[in-house]
């Protein structure tokens, strides 16, 4: 099947099985290896992308109900300079071995600029609604905290422009 | 090995006309559960994309009932103003589904269709007495949903039939209506027990009540020992009454995610609960 999906703004042609998944198509056709493979199950969040504006994992897609879309992947979230999540994650050290944190900036990034965490409100139920949206991003180095820190700090520089 | 057949259809009437003519194919919406390691199996014959079919995505109020499309997401659910407000332990439920990129893309239809024993929106369906409207090329025919399981991850959908949407009678003023899930943790993890109630109160004895349970069985059920012992006792009574009836009433199994004494525990406490003065 030959489709075309607008990647991080460009439209990209593939000709594939529509049965292959979005992740697959994204590492192995478009050589975005950014996104990358947790659990294949999503439950991990590891391979987060956006999809017409939505927060998704790529493993569960098949491409062919891409035909048409848009998807933004973490190589897709600096304009110029680097998101304010992405900022924030490597200000606050909110990153270690690097495997979920491309799933984790994607998700962040589209919970910051959908203004989804009221970021007036720096404190415990901010917090608890950064832990709500992320619930579906597993880490297993950093305990969570700092990229709490790093969400509610791209919040903030979000509201504030 | 040729590729899969791919067919997207707009209109309800080519779907409906693509099921009859390939019911071999996957009919794929959201694809949480269908696409789960999709990588290391077969590609099915064809693929049925009813993700956002048009007449599958809507959200219907009415005084006494909400209809919701098959193709709704719970995300889709759990922000619909109506619904929280009205059918509020759907949108609860729905808000512990997976977790946020699970709920931008599952929906109700595929929740109904995959009939999982531990289908989170399952028991809700059953404890707000909801029906399904279904169709085929043949026509539409509703179906209620205490009546649409048939076994494990069987129901009464035909091979050419495709989900619609679910009718939801609104609760009246003086049903409560509870709904909570027990898993190892809030989001993504699969339930070990769910529960869901709609009791009708007259001051703070059940007049009737409609109590179902998820994960105790091969299927989500009604449990209606319970609703029977319930009857005509006062909220407080009425929880112990409750207790006794759901550990005759129902025979969950040890598996890998829980221990059938644990589940029976659990089920026992909290359809006391919803049975509690409070």
């Amino acid at each position: 099947m030959r489709l075309v999906v607008e990647v991080n703004g460009a439209p990209r042609t593939v000709e594939c099985s529509p049965w292959k998944r979005l992740l697959d198509v994204l590492r192995d056709e478009l050589r975005l290896t950014g996104t990358k493979e947790g659990c294949g199950e999503g439950e991990c969040g590891a391979c987060t992308v956006l999809l017409d504006g939505e927060a998704v994992n790529s493993c569960l897609v098949a491409i062919g109900q891409c035909d048409g879309r848009g998807v933004v992947t973490v190589e897709g979230l600096a304009r110029g300079e680097l998101h304010a999540v992405q900022r924030a994650l490597v200000a606050c050290g909110g990153a270690q071995c690097g495997i979920c944190t491309p799933g984790i900036a994607v998700c962040a990034a589209h919970i910051v600029d959908s203004g989804l965490v009221d970021a007036a409100d720096g404190g415990r139920s901010a917090r608890d609604r950064v832990r709500e949206l992320l619930a579906g991003n597993i880490c297993r180095c950093t305990g969570y905290q700092l990229i709490v820190d790093a969400v509610i700090e791209a919040a903030r520089e979000v509201l504030a422009r | 090995m040729t590729d899969p057949a791919y067919l997207r259809p707009r209109e309800l009437d080519e779907a409906l006309a693509a099921r009859a003519a390939h019911p071999d194919w996957m009919v794929l919406a959201g694809g949480t559960d269908l696409m789960v390691n999709a990588n290391h199996r077969a590609a099915p014959a064809g693929i049925l994309d009813l993700w956002r079919l048009p007449a599958t995505c809507f959200v219907r109020v009415a005084d006494d009932a909400i209809a919701i499309g098959a193709g709704t997401t719970w995300h889709d659910v759990l922000r619909h103003p109506a619904i929280r407000e009205r059918l509020a332990p759907l949108a609860a439920a729905a808000r512990e589904i997976g977790a946020l990129q699970i709920q931008a893309r599952a929906t109700l239809g595929g929740n109904v269709a995959t009939s999982s024993p531990v289908g989170d929106s399952l028991p809700v369906l059953l404890a707000l007495d909801a029906e399904l409207e279904v169709a085929s090329v043949r026509g539409h025919r509703r179906v209620p949903y205490h009546a649409w399981c048939t076994g494990y991850r069987t129901t009464q959908l035909a091979a050419d039939e495709l989900i619609v949407c679910a009718h939801v009678p609104v609760p009246g003023p003086t049903t409560r209506t509870a709904w909570r899930k027990v898993g190892t943790r809030r989001a993504q993890s699969i339930s070990k027990v769910m529960a869901a109630a709609a009791i009708t109160l007259d001051g703070d004895t059940v007049v009737s009540a409609r109590v179902a349970l998820g994960a105790v069985a091969d299927r989500p059920i009604r449990a209606s020992a319970v609703e029977a012992a319930v009857r005509g006792q006062r909220l407080g009574v009425a929880a112990e009454a409750a207790r006794a009836a759901v550990r005759a009433a129902i025979q969950p199994i040890d598996d890998v995610r829980s221990t059938a004494r644990y589940r029976r525990d659990v089920a026992e406490n909290l359809v006391a609960r919803f049975f509690s003065v409070s």
